[in-house]
C-alpha cells in the first residue's frame, strides 16, 4: 500500500511537471503580451519598463525557472489584467464553480437513481421506455445548446429564471454561496441542471442496469420469498449493492463536471473559474491561464488517487498493486 | 463529454470463423458481409439514422450548388435583411427566408448547410488522423509488448484521465486558433481511444496461429501487423470510429461556441449558434435554433448507427 502510494506520488508529480512545462511553454510561445498589454502610444522607456516589470525580457527557459521556482512557494504570478496574484484569483472564484459543480451532481443523483430504479423495474413499461429514450437524449444532446435553449424557455419566453450571473451570495463558515436565498436558488437552477443532464442520463443507465441484474439474483429472491415488502426488497437490498459502481462512477465525474463548467459558466456568465479561463485566454492573461490549468491538473490528479484508492476499501477484491497506476 | 473509456470486447474469431465457414460450405452460404448488412437493416431505427446521415453528407457535400445564396460572399448580403425571422421576404422582395437571418442578413439555410460542411468535414478528417496515428501506436505497442508497449499506454492512460475538452482546450490554448489548430486537437484527444481499442483486441489476436504462421513464412513485420494483424482488429475500431466522429464534432462545435475553435471566416455550426447567442435574449431564436437543431439531428444519426454497429459486430452477441 505505502510503495502503491509513493510510486503514485511520484508519478504525480512527473505528470504536473510535464503539464506545467507543456502548458507554460506552449502558453508563453503565442503571440506577445507586451503587444497587448502596454498602451501602444507608450513611450519607448515605458514600454521597456514594463517588459522588465513582467519578467518578460529574460529567455524563455529563464522564465520557466523563475516560474517553477514561484510556483513552489505558491506564487503562480501575477494576473496581466487585473495585477492580483492569479492563484488568488483563481480561489475567489473556486467556490462558485464548486457549488455549481456539487449542484449538479447532486440534481445527478437525487433524480436519476429513482429513475434509474424505475426503469430497470419496469423496462417494458412505457415511462420506462420513455426514460431511457430521455437518457440517451441527455447523452446525444450537445450541452451548450441545451443551455441556450434554456435560456430561451425559461428566461426570454416565460420569464420564470434570470439568465445570467450569480445572484446575492451569502457567507456559510466564510464561504459565499449562493443557496441560501430563494433569489440565488433561481440563478442556480438552470445552470446546476444544464450541468447535471449528462450525468444524469448516465446515473440511469448506471442504476437501471444495476437493477436488472440484482433482480435475477438469488439474495432478492431470498428476501422475497422471506416475505419483505417490495419496498425494503428494493430500497435496502437492491440498493445497497448496486451503489458501489455509482459511487464510484460519480467520484471520477466530478473532475469532468469541474471540466465541463468551463461551459455552462460562459454560458450563463457565472462567475467561476471556468469563465476566468475563457476570458483570460481572449485577453492572453497567461499567468491565469497557466495557474487555472496547472490546480485543475492537480485537482484531477488528486480525484484519480482518491477513486482508485475508495475502490480498494469499498472492493476489497482489488488489489491496489495489481492495478494500472 | 466522455463516457468513461469502455473496454471494447475483443472481437474473437467472428470474422475468421465466418469466413472460413463461408468458404468451407461453398458460395450459398451468405458472406460475413452480407451477414452485417442483414443484421444492420434488422434495426429500422438504425436504417432511419443511415438514411439522415445519407442526406446531411448530400447536403454538405453540395452545399454550394443547393444554397439559395453563398453565406460567405458579403455581396449577396443586404443588411437590410438582417435578423428576419424565418419565412419572412427579403427586402428586394426576391428571396424568402425559410429559417430566417443572421445579424448580417445571412440566409440561415445556407449558412446551416455550409456550417455542416466544415463541422463534419472537421469532425471526419481528424476522426481518420487519430484513427491512423492511433491504430498503428496502438498495434505496435500490442505487437511488440515490453517497453514500448508500457510507454505508449501509459501516455494514453494518462491522457485519458483528464476529460476531452480538458486537453483540447489546453492545446487550443498553446497553438490558437485555425482549421489545422483544431484539428490537431481533436487528433490530440481521440488517438488514445483508438490506441486502447486496437491494443487490447491486437493482444488476442497476436497469440493466433495465423500470426505464427505468418512469421514463420519470414514475412516483414509491416506486413504481419497490417496486412494480418489489422484486419482482424478492425470490427470495434468500426464502431469505436463511427461514435468518435460525433464526439468530434460534438468537440469542435463546444469549442467554436466558447470562442477557440474555427475562426470567424468559416462558420461551423458552433460557431452560428454562438453568433445567435447574442440576440437569443432579444426573443431571436431561430439564428441559434436552427444550427442546433442541424448539430442535434447529426450527432443523434450518427450515434444510432455507432449504436447498431456495435451491435451486429459484437461477436459475443451473434445468433
Amino acid at each position: 500500500m505505502l510503495v502503491y502510494l509513493i510510486r503514485r506520488a511520484t508519478q504525480s508529480v512527473v505528470v504536473l511537471l510535464v503539464m506545467s512545462l507543456l502548458v507554460f511553454v506552449g502558453v508563453y510561445a503565442i503571440g506577445n503580451p507586451v503587444d497587448i498589454l502596454i498602451n501602444p502610444n507608450a513611450d519607448q522607456e515605458d514600454i521597456e519598463r514594463a517588459i522588465k516589470g513582467l519578467g518578460l525580457d529574460k529567455p524563455l527557459w529563464e522564465q520557466y525557472l523563475v516560474f517553477l521556482k514561484q510556483a513552489l512557494l505558491g506564487d503562480l504570478g501575477k494576473s496581466f489584467v487585473f495585477n492580483v496574484p492569479a492563484l488568488q484569483l483563481i480561489l475567489e472564484r473556486m467556490p462558485a464553480t464548486l457549488e455549481l459543480a456539487v449542484t449538479a451532481m447532486l440534481i445527478a443523483i437525487v433524480f436519476g437513481i429513482p429513475l434509474g430504479l424505475w426503469a430497470g423495474l419496469k423496462p417494458d413499461s412505457v415511462a420506462g421506455k420513455t426514460i431511457m429514450t430521455g437518457s440517451i437524449l441527455g447523452f446525444s444532446l450537445p450541452t451548450f445548446w441545451v443551455g441556450l435553449m434554456l435560456i430561451m424557455v425559461f428566461s426570454v419566453d416565460l420569464g420564470w429564471l434570470p439568465s445570467s450571473g450569480r445572484g446575492p451570495t451569502r457567507e456559510l463558515l466564510g464561504v459565499p454561496v449562493s443557496f441560501l436565498s430563494w433569489d440565488g436558488i433561481k440563478h442556480l437552477i438552470m445552470p446546476a441542471t444544464n450541468l447535471a443532464l449528462f450525468n444524469l442520463a448516465l446515473v440511469i443507465r448506471l442504476t437501471r442496469a444495476g437493477t436488472r441484474e440484482a433482480l435475477v439474483q438469488d439474495y432478492v429472491k431470498f428476501a422475497r420469498a422471506k416475505g419483505l415488502s417490495d419496498a425494503r426488497v428494493i430500497g435496502v437490498h437492491v440498493l445497497k449493492n448496486i451503489s458501489i459502481p455509482i459511487v464510484t462512477v460519480t467520484g471520477l465525474q466530478f473532475g469532468t463536471l469541474i471540466a465541463f463548467a468551463i461551459v455552462t459558466e460562459t454560458i450563463f456568465a457565472w462567475p467561476g473559474m471556468g469563465k476566468l479561463l475563457i476570458d483570460s485566454i481572449h485577453v492572453l492573461d497567461r499567468p491565469v491561464i497557466v495557474a487555472y490549468l496547472l490546480i485543475i491538473v492537480t485537482f484531477f490528479i488528486v480525484i484519480n488517487l482518491l477513486v482508485d484508492l475508495a475502490y480498494s476499501l469499498l472492493d476489497p477484491r482489488v488489489r491496489l498493486a495489481d492495478a494500472k497506476a | 463529454m466522455e463516457l468513461p473509456a469502455r473496454e471494447p470486447s475483443p472481437p474473437g474469431d467472428a470474422a475468421v470463423i465466418a469466413a472460413s465457414s463461408a468458404a468451407a460450405s461453398g458460395a450459398a452460404e451468405e458472406t460475413p458481409f452480407q451477414r452485417i448488412v442483414a443484421d444492420f437493416a434488422a434495426s429500422r431505427i438504425a436504417l432511419a439514422g443511415l438514411a439522415l446521415i445519407a442526406v446531411i453528407l448530400v447536403a454538405a457535400l453540395f452545399a454550394p450548388l443547393i444554397s439559395p445564396q453563398n453565406p460567405y460572399d458579403l455581396a449577396q448580403l443586404d443588411v437590410m435583411d438582417s435578423r428576419l425571422p424565418p419565412g419572412a421576404q427579403s427586402a428586394d422582395g426576391k428571396f424568402t427566408y425559410w429559417l430566417g437571418t443572421d445579424d448580417q442578413g445571412r440566409d440561415m439555410l445556407s449558412a446551416i448547410f455550409y456550417g455542416l460542411r466544415i463541422s463534419i468535414g472537421v469532425g471526419v478528417a481528424s476522426t481518420l488522423c487519430a484513427l491512423a496515428i492511433g491504430t498503428t501506436l496502438g498495434l505496435l505497442a500490442a505487437f511488440f509488448g515490453g517497453r514500448v508497449d508500457s510507454l505508449i499506454m501509459r501516455i494514453a492512460d494518462i491522457q485519458l484521465s483528464f476529460p476531452a475538452i480538458l486537453i483540447a482546450l489546453i492545446l487550443l490554448a498553446v497553438l490558437g486558433q485555425g482549421v489545422d489548430k483544431i484539428i490537431v486537437a481533436l487528433v490530440a484527444v481521440q488517438w488514445a481511444y483508438y490506441a486502447r481499442t486496437v491494443r487490447s483486441s491486437a493482444l488476442v489476436e497476436r497469440r493466433k496461429e495465423y500470426v505464427d504462421a505468418a512469421a514463420c513464412l519470414a514475412l516483414p513485420t509491416r506486413r504481419i501487423v497490417f496486412r494480418h494483424l489489422l484486419p482482424n482488429c478492425l470490427p470495434p475500431l468500426i464502431v469505436v470510429a463511427t461514435v468518435q466522429v460525433a464526439a468530434a464534432i460534438t468537440l469542435e462545435a463546444t469549442l467554436s461556441f466558447l470562442g477557440l475553435g474555427l475562426p470567424i471566416t468559416e462558420p461551423s455550426l458552433g460557431l452560428l449558434i454562438s453568433n445567435g447567442f447574442t440576440y437569443l435574449l432579444s426573443g431571436k431564436y431561430w439564428i441559434s435554433f436552427f444550427p442546433g437543431i442541424a448539430l442535434l439531428v447529426t450527432i443523434v444519426s450518427i450515434n444510432l448507427v455507432g449504436d447498431q454497429l456495435r451491435d451486429v459486430l459484437n461477436p459475443r452477441l451473434q445468433r
